[in-house]
Order: C-alpha cells, then sequence, then structure tokens
C-alpha cells in the first residue's frame, strides 16, 4: 500500500519538481520562466509524437529508456518515504537501491553506445566513470549509517533516526550526509558535475548519451532522471531528517501528513539545490574526481566517527 | 556413493583421454567432448553427495610408491569437485563443436585435465595433493601450448605460465614438506591433529599461501594469468579461470583454516589486503585493456581477490572470536567462488565464440555483433551483467553476503578490523563500480553499434553444440541469480567443515542472514524489475503514439553519413578512466612525426602508439629476470669448454663436501 502511494507520487511529482528548480533558476537569473507545468507539458508533446529508430541501432537501444525507468520506479517503491514499515521487504536494501539505479545508469549507457555515434560513446564513457568513482563513497556512506541501526536495511536506518532524532546531529550524520549529498548530486547529473542544460559536446555527460532518443523513448528518459532525482532527495530526506515519516501500520491521516512533510522537505531540498547551481559553474570532468575523492573521503571519517565517538 | 561417483568421473576422464587417441578425426572432437562432459556430470554428482553429508575416503597404497594415494572427499572438497564438474560440463559441450581443428593431444589432454581438478580437493595426504596439483600444472600447460604453431605469443606465455606454476609448486612443496616433518605423518587427519611450534606455523602458512596464490592469480603473482588465458583456446581458459584458478582459495582455505587451525590474526590480514589489492588492480587493468581475453583474464584477478578478501576476513573473524561473521564471510566467499565460475566460464566461452567468428581479440576492431551473432551477444550480455554485480545478477548476491559480513565487524572486532573493514568496503565498492565500466565497455563496444572492421563485418554466428554449451552455463548463472539458496546447503556444510558455529545464512525466496539483520530477496528484485517493465509498457500503450518505428538518419552533425572510424572505441571508452588513474597505470605513448622532405613544416604522416604495461610486471619482475640473466651469463664464463677444468670442478666439489662432512660429524 505505501509502495504504491509512493510510486503515485514520485510519478506525479518527479517533474513537478524538476519545473519548480528551474522556474527558481529562472527567477534568480532574472528570466520569467516557463512555468511549474512546463516538464509535464513538454512529456505529453514527446509522448505523442511517433517513435523512430535511429539507423543501425537494436534492441539494446529500445530496452534501455524501459529499463532506466523501470528501476526508477522500484527504487520509488523500495525506499521508505512516506512510512517506515518496508514497503518492500527483500528489496529496501541500501545496497540493492543503489545497485539498482546503477543498473538504470548502465541500460542507458549501452543505448548510447548502441548508437554507435561519438556523441554516445563519449556520453557512455563519461557516465560510467563517475557511476565507478561515485561507488566507494556510497557504500562507505552505507556503513557509517547502517552501524547504528545494525542493519543496512533502509526501513531499519530511517527508523532507528526517527526514535532518537537528535542523532542527525552527531558528526557521524553530518560527515556521512554531507558525502551522500555530492554523491547525490554526481548521480543526478547536476551542476558541479554535469549541466542539465547544456548541450555542447565538451561539456556534457547525460543529455549526449540520449542524443539520439526522440519521441516517447525521450519522454520515458526525461521522465526516469527527473524520478530518480526525487527519489535520491527523498531518500537523503528521509535519512537524515525523517520528522513527519509514518510508523508501520497506521492509518490514513498520518500517511497524508508523512505524505505532505515528504513533498515540502524534497521540495526545499531541490530549492537549496537550484538555488545553489545559480552560483556555481560546472566542474571540468577531469577535476570530478578530485570532488569524489573529498567526499569518498568524508564517508571514510563518517565511519571512523561512528567507531570511535559512538 | 561419493566415492564411486568421483571413481566413474575419473575412470571416464581416462577412457575418453585414451579414446581421443585412437578413434579418426571425424568423431573425435564428439567423442571427447561427449565423454569430458559425462564426467563432469559425474563430478557435479560425486561433488553435491558429498557435500550433502557422504563423506568419503579411501587409501590406495599400490597406486603411489612409498606412499600410496590417499583420497577423501568432504563438503568443502565437494563444492569445489562440483563447480569443476559444472564447468568442464560447460567447455566439454563447447569444444564439440569449437575444438574441431584441435589435435588428438589436445582432445586428449584435456579429460586428463579435468581429472586432475577433480582429484586436487579430494586428495587426503600431502603426497597425494603435490602429484595431483603438478598433473594439473602440466596438463593445462599442454593445454595453454595447444596453438603454439600458429602464434608466436604462446610459448611465451607458456614458458611465463610454467615458470610462474612451478615456483607456486615449491612454494607449496616447501609450506607442506616443512608440516609433514613436524606433524611426523602426511595424511591430513595427522597434520590436523599435529602441535607445531609458532615459528613453523607461521612460516608454512605464509608459504602455502604464496603457492596457492599464485595458482589463484592474486597480485603480484597474477602475471602468469593475463598471458596465459588469451593465448589458450577459449574453452581451456574457461576452465582454468572458472575452475582451476579456485584450486588456489580452496588451498588456502584447506591448509590455513582446516589443518592448520585459525592462526594469528595478522596471517588473515596479509590474505585480506592481498585479496583487495588484487581486486583493485585487476579491475583496473581489466577497465583499461582493449583485448577481450585479457580483459576477462585481468577481471579473473578481480574476482580471485574479492573471494581472497572474503577468506582472510573469515579467517580473521574465526580468530578473533567473532564465529557468525566469520561463518558468513566464509559462506560469500565461496559463494562468490561458484558465481563466479558460472559468469566466466559463459564469458570465455562467448569471447571464444567471438574468436571463431571474427579471428579477433582486440575490442577495438570489433562490434556490430548484435545482428551477425545474436545468441552470443545475449548469451554474453547475461554473462556481463552477472559480472558486474548488479541485480539481478548472480555477483550481486555473493558481493552483498561479503559487505554484510564486513559491515557487521565494525562494533566487535578492534582497531585492527575498524581500519581494517571500512577501507574493504570502499575497495568492493571501487572494484564493482570499475567492473561495470569494464563490462559496459566489453560489451557495449564489442557487440554493440556498428562493425568496426571487416573481419567483425563477415562475422556468423557459431554451431548449435557451443552455443548450448554457452546456453547451459547462462542457465546455471540464472538459476544462482534468481535462487541463490538452492546451493546454499552445499556451502553451509562446507563452512561447517572448517569453522565451528551455525549456519549463516538460511531461507527460500529470502536470504536471512542468522545472527545479524539483513535480508535480501533476489527472486523479488527481478519480480519487481518484470513488473514495473510491465506497468510502464500497458502505461506507453495508453498515452504514447503507437504509430509504428519510422527509421531516421544518426545525427551527423550534417557531415554525411558517419563511418566507422568515428565510432567510440574501447581505447576511447576507457580514456577517462585511464586518465583518472594515470598515476596507478603509468600509461606509455609515444607520438612519431614523419615531415615531408621539402619542409620540415609540412607533415607527411604522424604515428601514435599507446600502451599500459603491466607495471608491477616492470617493476617487480623486471629487475629479477635481469639479474638472473646477468648471473646467468657470469655462470657461462666458467664452462670454457676446457676439460681439465670440467675435472677440477668435480674434484673440488667433491672434496668440499667429504670436509664439510667431516667438520659437520
Amino acid at each position: 500500500m505505501t509502495a504504491l502511494i509512493q510510486v503515485i507520487l514520485v510519478v506525479a511529482g518527479a517533474p513537478l519538481l524538476v519545473g519548480m528548480m528551474r522556474q527558481i533558476r529562472a527567477r534568480l537569473e532574472g528570466r520569467a520562466g516557463a512555468g511549474m507545468g512546463q516538464p509535464w507539458r513538454d512529456l505529453r508533446k514527446l509522448a505523442r509524437k511517433q517513435p523512430i529508430a535511429p539507423e543501425g541501432t537494436g534492441w539494446v537501444f529500445r530496452l534501455a529508456p524501459l529499463l532506466l525507468a523501470a528501476t526508477a520506479v522500484v527504487a520509488a517503491a523500495a525506499v521508505p518515504l512516506v512510512a517506515t514499515d518496508a514497503p518492500l521487504d527483500g528489496v529496501s536494501d541500501l545496497f540493492a537501491v543503489v545497485a539498482l539505479l546503477a543498473l538504470g545508469s548502465v541500460a542507458l549507457a549501452l543505448g548510447g553506445l548502441d548508437t554507435g555515434t561519438a556523441f554516445g560513446g563519449m556520453g557512455a564513457s563519461r557516465e560510467v566513470t563517475i557511476l565507478a568513482l561515485v561507488e566507494p563513497t556510497i557504500l562507505v556512506s552505507v556503513f557509517a549509517l547502517s552501524v547504528r541501526a545494525g542493519s543496512t536495511n533502509l526501513a531499519a536506518i530511517v527508523g532507528s533516526v526517527a526514535e532518537n532524532p537528535w542523532a542527525v546531529l552527531s558528526p557521524v550524520s553530518l560527515l556521512a550526509a554531507a558525502a551522500l549529498a555530492i554523491v547525490t548530486i554526481a548521480e543526478t547529473g547536476r551542476i558541479p558535475v554535469d549541466n542539465p542544460s547544456t548541450h555542447l559536446e565538451l561539456t556534457m555527460i547525460h543529455e549526449a548519451m540520449v542524443l539520439e532518443y526522440a519521441g516517447p523513448d525521450l519522454a520515458l528518459i526525461e521522465w526516469a532522471s527527473a524520478a530518480r532525482l526525487s527519489v535520491l532527495l527523498g531518500l537523503l530526506a528521509s535519512l537524515f531528517t525523517p520528522w513527519g515519516i509514518a510508523g508501520a501500520d497506521v492509518g490514513p491521516l498520518a500517511l497524508l501528513v508523512a505524505c505532505l512533510a515528504l513533498v515540502v522537505k524534497v521540495a526545499v531540498l531541490g530549492a537549496l539545490l537550484a538555488a545553489g547551481e545559480v552560483f556555481m559553474a560546472k566542474l571540468r570532468l577531469f577535476r570530478v574526481p578530485e570532488l569524489l575523492a573529498g567526499s569518498f573521503l568524508m564517508a571514510l571519517l563518517a565511519v571512523a566517527a561512528s567507531f570511535f565517538l559512538p | 556413493m561419493t566415492g564411486s561417483l568421483l571413481a566413474t568421473a575419473s575412470g571416464l576422464c581416462v577412457v575418453t583421454a585414451a579414446a581421443a587417441l585412437f578413434v579418426p578425426d571425424r568423431i573425435r572432437a564428439l567423442v571427447a567432448g561427449l565423454g569430458t562432459a559425462a564426467a563432469g556430470g559425474f563430478g557435479v554428482a560425486a561433488g553435491v553427495a558429498a557435500a550433502l553429508g557422504g563423506r568419503w575416503s579411501v587409501w590406495l597404497p599400490e597406486l603411489l610408491p612409498l606412499a600410496g594415494v590417499r583420497l577423501s572427499l568432504d563438503a568443502l572438497g565437494g563444492v569445489f569437485v562440483a563447480v569443476t564438474g559444472g564447468v568442464a560440463v560447460c567447455t566439454a559441450l563447447y569444444a564439440i563443436g569449437y575444438a574441431r581443428e584441435h589435435g588428438r593431444v589436445v582432445h586428449g589432454v584435456l579429460p586428463l585435465f579435468v581429472a586432475s581438478l577433480l582429484l586436487v580437493p579430494a586428495a587426503a595426504s600431502v603426497s597425494t595433493l603435490l602429484v595431483a596439483w603438478e598433473l594439473m600444472a602440466l596438463t593445462s600447460l599442454l593445454l595453454v601450448l595447444a596453438e603454439h604453431a600458429h602464434r608466436p605469443e604462446v610459448g611465451k606465455a607458456g614458458v611465463w605460465y610454467a615458470v610462474m606454476t612451478h615456483l607456486g609448486f615449491a612454494a607449496v612443496l616447501a609450506g607442506l614438506a616443512l608440516f609433514a616433518a613436524h606433524a611426523g605423518g602426511e595424511s591430513f587427519d595427522q597434520l590436523r591433529a599435529a602441535q607445531l611450534p609458532p615459528a613453523a606455523r607461521n612460516v608454512v602458512f605464509l608459504a602455502t599461501l604464496i603457492g596457492f596464490a599464485s595458482k589463484a592469480g592474486i597480485v603480484p603473482l597474477h602475471v602468469w594469468l593475463p598471458r596465459a588465458h588469451p593465448e589458450a583456446p577459449s574453452h581451456v581458459s574457461a576452465l582454468m579461470s572458472a575452475a582451476m584458478v579456485n584450486m588456489g582459495v580452496y588451498g588456502i582455505v584447506r591448509v590455513g583454516l582446516d589443518l592448520l587451525g585459525g592462526g594469528a590474526p595478522w596471517w588473515w590480514l596479509v590474505t585480506l589486503a592481498a585479496g583487495a589489492l588484487s581486486a583493485l588492480y585487476g579491475i583496473l587493468q581489466a577497465a583499461v585493456s582493449s583485448d577481450m581475453k585479457r580483459l576477462l583474464g585481468y577481471s579473473t584477478t578481480e574476482n580471485m581477490g574479492l573471494v581472497l578478501l572474503g577468506v582472510g576476513a573469515a579467517g580473521f573473524f574465526a580468530v578473533s572470536a567473532t564465529p557468525v561473521l566469520a561463518a558468513l564471510a566464509l559462506t560469500a566467499a565461496l559463494l562468490h567462488v561458484v558465481n563466479h565460475a558460472g559468469f566466466k566460464t559463459l564469458l570465455f566461452l562467448a569471447a571464444g565464440s567471438v574468436l571463431r567468428a571474427t579471428g579477433v581479440r582486440d575490442l577495438d576492431a570489433l562490434g556490430g555483433l548484435r545482428t551477425r551473432m545474436p545468441s552470443t551477444t545475449v548469451l554474453f550480455a547475461v554473462g556481463a551483467l552477472c559480472a558486474s554485480a548488479l541485480p539481478p545478477g548472480n555477483a550481486f548476491v555473493s558481493e552483498w553476503l561479503l559487505l554484510q559480513s564486513l559491515i557487521h565487524a565494525l562494533p566487535a572486532s578492534g582497531v585492527a578490523g575498524a581500519v581494517t573493514m571500512p577501507l574493504a568496503v570502499g575497495v568492493i565498492a571501487l572494484s564493482a563500480g570499475l567492473a561495470v565500466a569494464t563490462f559496459v565497455k566489453a560489451f557495449g563496444v564489442g557487440f554493440l553499434a556498428r562493425p568496426r572492421g571487416g573481419q567483425a563485418e563477415r562475422a556468423t554466428e557459431s554451431p548449435a553444440t557451443m552455443v548450448s554449451g554457452m546456453a547451459v552455463a547462462a542457465l546455471c548463472c540464472a538459476v544462482l541469480a534468481l535462487a541463490p539458496t538452492v546451493v546454499l546447503p552445499a556451502l553451509t556444510a562446507a563452512v561447517s567443515a572448517v569453522l565451528a558455529g551455525p549456519p549463516a545464512v538460511s531461507g527460500q525466496v529470502r536470504l536471512q542472514l542468522n545472527g545479524v539483520i539483513g535480508t535480501i530477496s533476489p527472486l523479488l528484485i527481478a519480480i519487481a524489475l518484470g513488473a514495473a517493465v510491465a506497468l510502464l509498457l500497458g502505461a506507453l500503450r495508453l498515452v504514447a503514439n503507437q504509430r509504428a518505428r519510422r527509421r531516421a538518419r544518426l545525427w551527423d552533425c550534417g557531415a554525411g553519413p558517419m563511418t566507422p572510424r568515428m565510432e567510440y572505441t574501447a581505447t576511447s571508452f576507457a580514456e577517462p578512466l585511464q586518465r583518472v588513474f594515470d598515476d596507478v597505470l603509468a600509461p606509455e605513448s609515444d607520438v612519431d612525426v614523419t615531415p615531408v622532405k621539402e619542409s620540415a613544416y609540412l607533415v607527411e604522416r604522424v604515428r601514435f602508439q599507446s600502451r599500459i604495461p603491466d607495471r608491477i610486471e616492470h617493476r617487480l619482475y623486471r629487475p629479477v629476470l635481469a639479474a638472473t640473466a646477468a648471473l646467468g651469463r657470469s655462470a657461462r664464463k666458467l664452462a670454457n669448454g676446457s676439460v681439465h677444468h670440467y675435472l677440477a670442478y668435480g674434484f673440488a666439489a667433491l672434496t668440499g663436501a667429504l670436509i664439510i662432512l667431516a667438520v659437520l660429524r
């Protein structure tokens, strides 16, 4: 039941989140902006176009958007966003969710390679490079967070923080939060790692991979990117500020409150991210590993802190 | 039951080897393949029977002078015998179609190699183990040299392999001889009961660790592996990479945990560090390699590194009194051995299928095989998914278990554990990430897009026997990925054969850890993914445009149709990683500019060459080889051809020996 609510929330809300972030950027840069509903209008327009098959592409190219979107849906169902009882027991393990999201990225990278264009290959190569470097930070942060709960089960981690809200201010939690925030930015392709609004071959990563996609395929990819961003922001919110989240077996009122709290938290995080992007430039690709090494160091410090400062 | 099954398997191997020598050329591949596959099937049955409780032992004093042959199969050996049998079934079926051109020697030696692999885990005395070990080394060496007449590199690879494997053998021999001398007997039961002084225990462990690690391809003893695997015929590569390297792991577990019974914590931290180093170094070299079989060889080093990391963690937990975690880590390591055997067999066989169809191993010259070799492409994709440790692949399950054992270690394991375990988690994570990059490259560049060369353009699908061999391996991978619980009883029995304690993992659909909190359900993940895909397809039917796909030109910047030369290659794909890990890999490149005769400013042609040498080989082995060569040269001065000198040497040696004897007595 909670899984269904979460999927519906993410399906409906993810494009709105992206629209809101674009609107905030536009206003801060002195533009009028297209309005929060624009991503939904774009999706509708794309879905109505005739699908195309670029020459020389095959089943990998066609399957990639579906698999990407499917991993986003499963992640949305598995992460405890509105309630701490594990929505999909056996899937909602932090490692499993991270690996599922990586599977989505891999599918898209293979789709980019299947086109055989230089753009597709370039985007795929950069995407998997960043994916490989992000992995250690994620897993070591998970390690740090799981020490207190004694498990990597997401519901257990979120539940243990919900029971003891002040633990959020411990060094372990703060360091892990910083590390995971950097990783979230890298995974979702936001500034300073990737610029979602660029189409210059020297700078783009994600957009280079999806250059050959059009129509309904592109709609799926756009929606899945937005959903991944919402799920990861929601996960950050649940891990570090689980206020308002519903416990196990609660009534519809508590679930409603939890949904509202989730929307507010994700909106605040998205607004912060969008506002930060206005003041920052994209990093050179080969400076990104330094940023990720820094986040890995923070994650390692978080584990050390969890051992030495219990 | 176990005994008769194992005897049937070994007997079938010998009969097949003899038959392969005498049957006519026309049916030789068929006879050898079916015989070896049947032997492999009996091997699986023997291994499963042993793992599920049929412990069996026998002493055959007539077979070997002095010591006799002592065989015994317990659950631990059974797991390795079953894995070997499974790999043998797949490779033998595949070889019927693949190895048709090979001569009678190759067909005859292959079953003997399988027999030696089945006997190593069943050996129950030092001499039996060493004889089986040497038989394994010799038969595999002959098989590596199978194609030496066609390519000069094969001979060189064979020399490296022969030297490294015999140095490893010498280390194992030295360690076990010392062990047996202290124990006063050479059967494993006597060794188990022996009381050794601590110094001798340390020497025995380190010597056998070095010997067995060299067989497992552990850094820095891995140098033979990326040479021998690419040059061997592909079904032999699969057997070596999926079954033979496991024997190194078996040896370390058998001697370290079983016969020596634990030991000092630093033993296992050394093992863990060697495993972590191998995992990282192996996958890094694989990520930047553009030779498909070399890439797979380095990936073997990585996976054996992960297994050894698990074994090291298990030993460390066992001696630091956390038996729950020790059992969990060893279960994870053994499960990874099984998983690795499955996907590496599949990948090497698929690489061989590509090699047969195109004649090239260089990813930069491949591509476009998706339409030309559809079955091989799908099967390689399954193997690549498993190897990159993503769900729903099988390596994801074993790496998840391994991570669980490390993560739960923190509160209990003291400062050494608190420093080691987070780093080990980081190493596993980075190697998993790099494995993703490696296999996206291998599959995406090797099989997708358009052909980058004429040979790939003309490729055709392999014969049905080869595809069926790969399909069996893929089926095993799928079962292991979705229902890992089917092998859990055998693994639990194997773990409890060397470590005391309750079973670490239980469950049917969900894997449930015992003693620590953790559950995962690979089947549920796969079902959820399938349901999500169905949901999305339904949603697309409702809202999206339903017209047929229109063919469209690729975006070529308006510059006309794109040629295959404009495609991204494996080298360019790996370039960002190569730049990030520049300091570790130390790539070499030279640019050769030839100017036109009339003017130095007009360039006639530019030659660019870039290669990434194995740095450990350069730094560690080159100086040793140079020193050995120098020693040989200076020793040659002694042999100047004069008979008088030679007689004088003999006289001096004899008197010297007599004097030493006189002084010592």
